[in-house]
């Protein structure tokens, strides 16, 4: 028997609201299984088990805003199944513990859900309008009814989810500057041959098979990363841990409502076109906030392309407790030099940015030649 | 289908696939992309909807060519007229 517990999904979120159960009382469940949809500042998301068993018992109704931790749901694992939801959750808090340490204490009033009283319809516009009702219970008396929302809506018109958000950033930002010694190396990269293998192999298939250079892009720094795992893992407690599996992190714009990384799960076994199909499925499914607990939590390193906004250079801050961020900048034709003539080639700044306590620049340096080798390179990236 | 139809086709394509974006008026005469911010992903899903749509597809290396709204309206309306 073990508890199903509201998880953290990073250092930013104190609390979410359960809005669908996709289970009942008696279902089996396997681990993996999305068994909850969950509304944090990131958006819907849907929530998996980490063990097989039976769902005994459902403890907090659907629209209930629980704090990270409360109980949900208690599952009866199986007789063979020793359960092991408690070994997960002590191993999640070991790997949130040196943020937690930096924030005020507030398991106080973890237990105590804070429900602000709405009636359901209220509820659902609320949601629809990305109002926030504990903003509107401070000025309400009693239960929030839906004429209530929408004259907020006409008066009060904004978006608290963005506010939240950017809240959110703020905080894990303010600690990676203040605890995190970052250092910065940067190279210039050759990107035509990999552009015109690209283009090449593009000419060949259909548009919905086209595979675009921020794939290409992104599979090399897997690559990368496989040679130089230093950089993928975690600072944690003091200890550098290095990750076996790689999950990118991947900055996704949401036009309106800010920036969001979840992870592109498994991508070392992922080849070319499959990292293609699950980049563009990813960068959907956060547009229309469809993404798994899992994506949100479990990013090995980040990376973030502000070429489409005609960055160069992207010095930036590293998510804790991860220990390095790639920055890629605008693909520019630039003037090479190479031997002894200068032509035009289309030359990209990569950056990386990294955890001076879990790594030394050699090994940064390592991984930026490393990239650059597999892009003058490209049919290893198949 | 005239060059004005397919504009709308175009410009009904671009709220199918970027819902979010609040632009009561898509420009004609800007770079798509960068006045509606939609990324090289976005771009390849509208490209790939007016395909099946209206059976042209645009190959890489014509881009240049189809990067404002009037322009790529004007792209498929000629290679339309060719089939």
């Amino acid at each position: 028997m073990s508890e199903f517990l509201m998880p953290s999904l990073g250092a930013d979120m104190e609390s979410a609201v359960l809005m669908q159960w996709k289970v009942k009382v008696g279902d089996k469940v396997t681990k993996g299984q999305v068994i909850a949809e969950i509304e944090t500042s990131k958006g819907v998301i849907e929530i998996e088990v980490f063990e097989d068993g039976i769902i005994e018992k459902i403890l907090v109704e659907p629209e209930t805003e629980c704090s990270v931790g409360t109980p949900l749901a208690i599952i009866r694992s199986d007789e063979e199944n020793i359960p092991v939801s408690s070994a997960t959750a002590a191993q999640a808090q070991t790997e949130e513990a040196p943020l937690e340490k930096a924030k005020p204490d507030r398991s106080k009033d973890t237990t105590q859900p804070q429900r602000v009283k709405a009636s359901p319809a209220a509820r659902k516009k609320a949601r629809e309008l990305g109002l926030d009702l504990a903003d509107l219970a401070q000025t309400s008396d009693g239960e929030i009814h839906l004429s209530r929302i929408e004259s907020a809506a006409e008066t009060e018109f904004k978006t608290p989810s963005a506010d939240k958000m950017r809240q959110a950033i703020a905080s894990a930002m303010s600690l990676a500057n203040a605890e995190i010694p970052h250092y910065y190396l940067s190279a210039s990269i050759n990107m035509s041959p990999a552009l015109s293998w690209l283009e090449e192999i593009n000419k060949n298939v259909t548009i919905k098979a086209r595979i675009l250079p921020a794939a290409m892009i992104i599979r090399a720094v897997v690559l990368a990363l496989e040679k130089v795992p230093e950089l993928n893992g975690y600072w944690q407690a003091g200890h550098h841990h290095v990750c076996k599996e790689i999950h990118p992190g991947i900055a996704i714009a949401l036009r309106k409502a800010g920036v969001i990384t979840p992870a592109l799960l498994g991508a070392k076994d992922m080849n070319l076109s499959r990292t293609m199909q699950a980049l563009d499925d990813l960068i959907m499914r956060a547009r229309a906030g469809k993404l798994r607990g899992a994506e949100l939590t479990q990013q090995s390193i980040t990376i973030t392309n502000l070429g489409d906004l005609g960055v160069e250079n992207v010095y930036g801050v590293i998510y804790p407790p991860q220990v390095a961020l790639i920055g890629l900048g605008k693909i520019i034709d630039t003037p090479w030099a190479q031997e002894n003539n200068v032509t035009v080639q289309k030359v990209m700044k990569a950056t990386l940015a990294g955890d001076h306590r879990a790594t030394d620049g050699r090994t940064g340096a390592l991984f930026l030649d490393k990239f650059n080798r597999i892009l003058q390179n490209p049919k290893e990236l198949l | 289908m005239n060059k004005e139809q397919i504009k709308t086709a175009i410009i009904e394509q671009i709220r199918i696939i970027a819902p979010d974006l609040e632009y009561d008026d898509i420009p004609s005469d800007e770079n798509l992309q960068n006045a509606l911010e939609i990324d090289s992903f976005d771009f390849l899903h509208l490209l790939n909807a007016l395909y099946e749509q209206l059976g042209v597809q645009v190959p890489e290396a014509d881009y240049g060519e189809v990067d404002t709204l009037n322009r790529m309206a004007a792209y498929f309306a000629e290679r339309i007229k060719g089939t």
